[in-house]
């Protein structure tokens, strides 16, 4: 029998509204920008009981802030999780998502096609402090599920990589972590929530960039790390960060106080007060200013890009175009499934002349800027080989889709017409 | 902390300190296919304000195991056996929805045991419509998209959270979505299904309070009242907020039921 029940908002509504009531002190429409470091105790009862957690409520705004906490409702709300931690950037998600889970002797399981910076945190930095990271191939499960061992506590990957475009499989994926009893990390910073919900397709946790299309301009930095509120924390003796008595904060058992919560608990009470990595109120502000846009704007993106992806493909000075919409992509059918609005604004393609090709068509285009950034109303290019990737070797870029001559695109907001004329100049010049 | 009750043994959160039999003890028990956890504000705010508390998970809820109990009054006896099994001569019973009538049904039962009585978010009779039973029934995600949406107040996904960071329409889906199969469709037809004798509640004589969100969808605060007016000396407080007033107005209910317990 079929059932139909109240249903909740529409996403592009909850991007405009989510998390947000008119301001209870000036009844201000626009999100306040509560540009305080701390809020005032009314007596001393009301001190205690929020140092204590007897009543939720703002202490100091290292742990919680209201213009912070709006933008962190409206992506919980908008990725359906039970709640949100925004952070100063991406990669202190990544960090705190980390740090929250485990310890030294933790391992992680991870995409080897990831983003550079989250590449160098998990090959370089963490196996200092006692983690150390499995790579397996994005598009290979059963790889996952060979890399699992006992002490692995966290599977990670992109759900579009950057820059290779590659489309993870998350159910596929999602299913070997509910067998292995793993947690599944997402980064869902090229998808957005306005392409794909990863908690609909199994996924446990989602981090994100913020600094890229969430705010959708390039003027903050900023992470937002989402909880979807169902693993089971508690069911073996796996993860005592959350099962276990914290001593540093009054013997809490996280899973115990809150069974859908216990990881955003952990990671406000113990990750952001202990390691400080908190977004300012300005930062969210300017995020909360770019997700009122975002649907429309990612609409956009992956339309222009769509059409620029076709014409790439067919120009004589490519050698060969990387985006899921083109349908030699090996994950064309896949990215079909699982984000039919489109998968991604960015898309990599190599220029047939190599490194000094790649020199020539970047310093000749003019519309597109020459940053290490996607994610920008404003379109950008990058050659990840001597930039954001140029502490792999060849090996290891070759494992995340990347040659010499791969350039990256992240197509922004300016009419496609001009953007494929500024290509089409830069091609021509990369020739010569 | 745990206790056996009726063979199998019984989870309660005892809001964050150890449990002091000698402090005035408070037992909160939570609504269809939820657990201790809804209480997470209450319990400590009491908890450290003078109470013993115990948040209890009913059986094949949260973490107790057990089979499901099928009707109000066979909830409301295993919550005297709990009482009985942690040693309790008296306690105050607060209940929230399914749990308000359970709380009802124990203290009609068993009024030498129950020292006051609070029941948040209630109606009795606390009739269900036919498509949430039958969505429930069919373990449909309609059946939590009724419990989500009914079950907090109209337009909650535009407002801040009282608890920063947390959807708290999304913290309900969760934590009912967790729920074993049935127990949502059992929990739901017990609530449809119990009826307190009128003459049963006039005779009631221990403190009543009944708190009621201004903006309940599931039990609107009219039926609390009506309610409310069947007791004897009860008092009635309304909250400005849906039916899941211990996320709505985590502060407030707590505030309510420290005075009331109290007084």
């Amino acid at each position: 029998m079929a059932h139909s029940g109240p249903k909740p908002p529409h996403p592009d509504t909850l991007a405009v509204h989510a998390g947000q009531s008119a301001d209870p002190a000036t009844g201000a429409r626009a999100v306040p920008i509560y540009q305080t470091a701390s809020f005032v105790f009314p007596d001393t009862d009301t001190a205690a009981a929020l140092f204590n957690m007897e009543t939720p409520g703002h202490v100091y705004s290292r742990l919680s802030n209201p213009t912070v906490s709006v933008l962190e409702e409206r992506m919980a709300a908008l990725e359906d999780g039970v709640g949100a931690i925004a952070t100063a950037s991406g990669q202190a998600a990544l960090h705190l998502a980390i740090a929250t889970l485990m310890g030294q002797g933790g391992h992680v399981v991870a995409s080897a096609s990831l983003y550079g910076g989250s590449h160098n945190l998990l090959s370089y930095t963490l196996p200092r402090f006692g983690i150390s990271t499995t790579f397996v191939p994005a598009r290979d499960p059963e790889a996952w599920r060979r890399a699992i061992r006992p002490e692995t506590r966290l599977l990670f990957g992109e759900s579009v990589g950057n820059p290779s475009v590659d489309v993870l499989d998350i159910p596929a994926l999602a299913r070997i972590a509910e067998e292995r009893r793993v947690p599944l990390l997402v980064d869902a910073t090229v998808t957005t929530p306005a392409l794909g919900r990863p908690f609909e397709m199994g996924a446990h946790l989602v981090a994100h960039s913020a600094t890229k299309f969430l705010s959708g301009h390039g003027i903050v930095i900023g992470g937002v790390l989402v909880d979807g509120g169902r693993f089971d924390w508690a069911a073996d003796d796996r993860f005592p960060t959350l099962a276990q008595p914290y001593e540093g904060f009054h013997g809490m058992v996280f899973a115990e106080e809150s069974p859908t919560s216990a990881f955003l608990l952990r990671a406000r009470r113990e990750g952001l007060r202990d390691f400080g990595a908190c977004m300012a109120p300005m930062t969210a502000f300017h995020i909360l200013q770019g997700l009122e846009t975002l649907p429309l704007r990612m609409a956009r993106h992956v339309e222009s890009t769509a059409r620029i992806a076709r014409f790439l493909a067919g120009h004589e000075a490519v050698a060969r175009v990387h985006h899921p919409d083109v349908e030699s992509h090996p994950d064309h059918a896949l990215a079909r499934r699982l984000y039919p609005r489109g998968a991604s604004a960015i898309l990599s393609f190599e220029l047939a002349g190599g490194r000094e090709a790649g020199r020539r068509f970047i310093e000749a285009l003019t519309l597109f800027s020459h940053l290490a950034n996607i994610g920008d109303a404003k379109s950008l290019v990058i050659h990840p080989a001597t930039t954001t990737h140029f502490r792999m070797d060849d090996a290891a870029l070759a494992a995340a889709g990347i040659t010499p001559g791969t350039v990256r695109l992240s197509i922004g907001l300016e009419h496609p017409d001009d953007l494929v004329e500024d290509l089409s100049r830069a091609l021509r010049a990369a020739r010569k | 902390m745990r206790f056996i009750v009726e063979g199998y043994p019984a989870y309660a959160y005892t809001g964050g300190r150890a449990f002091d039999p000698g402090l005035p003890a408070v037992v909160l028990v939570h609504g269809a296919a939820f657990d201790h956890s809804v209480w997470q504000w209450q319990s400590r705010y009491l908890a450290n304000h003078g109470h013993a508390v115990l948040a209890l998970d009913l059986p094949a809820h949260g973490r107790s195991p057990g089979g499901i109990r099928t009707s109000i009054e066979a909830m409301a006896r295993w919550v005297a056996a709990f009482v009985d099994a942690a040693a309790l001569e008296r306690a105050a019973l607060v209940g929230h929805s399914m749990g308000s009538l359970v709380a009802l049904a124990a203290a009609m039962a068993h009024p030498e045991r129950v020292a006051k009585l609070a029941l948040v978010g209630t109606s009795a009779p606390m009739a269900v419509g036919d498509a949430f039973l039958a969505a429930a029934r069919d373990d449909s995600p309609a059946a939590l998209d009724m419990e989500t949406v009914w079950g907090h107040g109209r337009g909650i996904t535009f407002a801040t959270s009282p608890v920063p960071g947390t959807s708290l329409m999304g913290a309900t889906r969760r934590l009912n979505g967790r729920s074993r199969p049935g127990v949502l469709a059992a929990d739901l037809a017990a609530c449809h299904a119990y009826r307190p004798a009128g003459d049963a509640l006039a005779a009631i004589r221990m403190p009543t309070l009944v708190v009621a969100g201004k903006r309940d969808q599931m039990t609107p605060w009219k039926a609390g009242k009506a309610l409310a007016d069947r007791i004897p000396g009860a008092r009635f407080a309304t909250l400005d907020a849906g039916h899941s007033m211990m996320s709505e107005a985590p502060r407030e209910l707590a505030f309510a039921l420290r005075d009331f317990l109290a007084g």
